[in-house]
């Protein structure tokens, strides 16, 4: 009962999170709503007992919208109301409605159809934290440490990018 | 009565536990604070309303709550309003997870002083609270003040560094543990008494945690959130009555969770020590730790948000992560 409760409170409060962030005029609405969704989506995770991905949503769209509202700190005035340019309202409502139909059609093919399954059968003595570690370290090495990889790849890159004068001491940078 | 009616109502006991007590303690947080701060600078502090001033406390809540809830002109009204809210909230939320005492026995149930036990407890509290860093942050945007988006932007760059830290240092001893449970960690340093306490194997992790927790709190010599002298009061300029003094019943909630999860993590939490029973060994500690908090802020000076990312990136962030490599060597040899 309690779960059946929990489950469609947050879906209410997900969908009109997400939707208040796409109909609103103001970057600072849409953007506080776009992380009150994300946070809204961890219940779900808790809701189905990976406690562990819900923490990890928390904190990681967290801190990523935050990233967000720096930008949004540099580039508007966040108090002001943005005015959009559409060209056309019909191709945008086209476009919109199909992606969201193929959306929704690819996530829900493999359930109708039955034929998800799971690669890797969890171990039922084990928490989700320590499952959660024997698939990455074991069946899923190796797509893990690529992703490592490239994520050490895009941050040098980025360090690189953003000051490329990282031996001279800032006194000596501004002469 | 039956299990689920014992559960409903033992939640919603806690919960409300929680929240009326620390919201009390961040009243006299308050009042300790400009005690202690006031001895420490040889004056007396507080002392007109009550004997030693001790209702000082009752007065400040009498003019918040009076004071004109101001929401300024050409504002985002709404987000003004929602921002002390969430940093409010989010610190209570992430008590959820803390254990604060031993369990004990009441009427044939066994009572754990725990809202929410889940085997990912830390997590969970560094998530809470990290959160709540949209409380500044929306409240600092939305003011249409430039001394306020300064705060805002300060607590961006702040907040997501030290993050880094908190986290880093804390993988040290929950590597040892092999557990995300606070509960796993408090048990994990029952054996041995004050020997057994992880403060003596991870030394270096537990200063790196103490200086991320003055900047993940907002505390003196971190607090550039607010700081007075650069940016008038930061995120909260615009902000007075209630809505003000919300910020800061969060922040000195923040204050004790941290001070809690030191005192887990570190000192052992609240297994005996001695002749003193679990229960009151944590106070102690969490007084302590309340103490040690104050007195930083009233002997060290502010530091510049250049001098705050030097020691963030180039001193605490290599520190912690040699910290890991050998804390890892020395588990696998």
């Amino acid at each position: 009962m309690f779960e059946a409760i929990a489950f469609y409170v947050f879906s209410a409060l997900t969908i009109v999170m997400f939707y208040v962030t796409v109909t609103t005029n103001n970057a600072l609405y849409a953007l506080s709503a776009l992380a009150a969704g994300m946070i809204f989506i961890s219940g779900f995770f808790f809701l189905l007992d990976a406690d562990f991905l819900g923490v990890i949503q928390l904190i990681v769209y967290s801190g990523a919208v935050m990233a967000m509202y720096a930008f949004g700190m540099m580039f508007f005035d966040s108090t002001k109301v943005v005015k959009e340019k559409t060209h056309s309202a019909r191709n945008v409502f086209i476009l919109t409605a199909l992606s969201a139909i193929i959306i929704v059609a690819i996530l829900t093919a493999p359930v109708i159809a039955d034929n998800a399954q799971a690669l890797f059968q969890p171990f039922a003595d084990k928490g989700n934290v320590e499952n959660l570690g024997y698939v990455l370290f074991t069946k899923y090495l190796i797509p893990f440490e690529l992703a490592a990889v490239m994520l050490l790849v895009a941050m040098i890159a980025g360090i690189v990018l953003a000051s490329k004068k990282m031996d001279i001491p800032l006194e000596k940078d501004a002469q | 009565m039956s299990d689920t009616t014992f559960f409903v109502i033992e939640t919603i006991v806690k919960s409300l536990i929680i929240v009326a007590v620390f919201s009390a303690l961040a009243g006299f947080g308050t009042y300790f604070e400009r005690k202690v701060m006031a001895f420490m600078q040889r004056r007396y502090g507080p002392m007109l309303v009550g004997p030693q001033g001790v209702l000082q406390v009752l007065a400040d809540g009498i003019k918040l709550f009076t004071k004109e809830d101001i929401v300024p002109a050409n504002s985002v009204p709404l987000i003004f309003k929602i921002a002390p809210v969430i940093t409010a909230s989010t610190a209570f939320i992430a008590m959820a997870a803390v254990p604060f005492f031993p369990s004990f026995e009441i009427m044939g149930h066994t009572v754990s002083p725990i809202v929410a036990d889940i085997n990912i407890g830390i997590l969970f509290v560094l998530g809470a609270m990290a959160v709540g860093l949209y409380g500044p942050l929306l409240g600092g945007m939305a003011s249409n003040n430039k001394w306020s988006i300064l705060g805002a932007a300060r607590t961006v760059v702040q907040f997501l560094s030290f993050e880094v830290i908190t986290g880093l240092s804390l993988l040290a001893p929950i590597m040892m543990i092999g557990s995300l449970s606070l509960i796993d960690i408090n048990n994990y340093q029952t054996e041995g008494g004050v020997a057994g306490w992880l403060i003596w194997t991870q030394p270096v992790a537990f200063f790196l945690f103490m200086i991320a927790a003055f900047a993940e709190t907002n505390r003196t010599p971190f607090d550039l959130l607010e700081h007075e002298a650069e940016v008038v009061a930061g995120f909260a300029t615009e902000y007075s009555g209630m809505r003000w003094g919300m910020f800061f019943i969060g922040e000195y909630a923040n204050l004790f969770t941290v001070a809690f999860l030191v005192s887990l993590v570190f000192l052992g939490g609240f297994n005996d020590l001695g002749f003193i029973p679990g229960a009151l060994a944590i106070l102690l500690k969490v007084a302590f730790f309340f103490f040690v908090f104050l007195w930083v802020r009233s002997t060290w000076p502010h530091i510049r948000p250049d001098q705050l990312m030097w020691l963030c990136w180039k001193v605490l962030m290599p520190i912690a992560i040699i910290n890991l490599l050998i804390t890892g060597i020395v588990i696998l040899a």
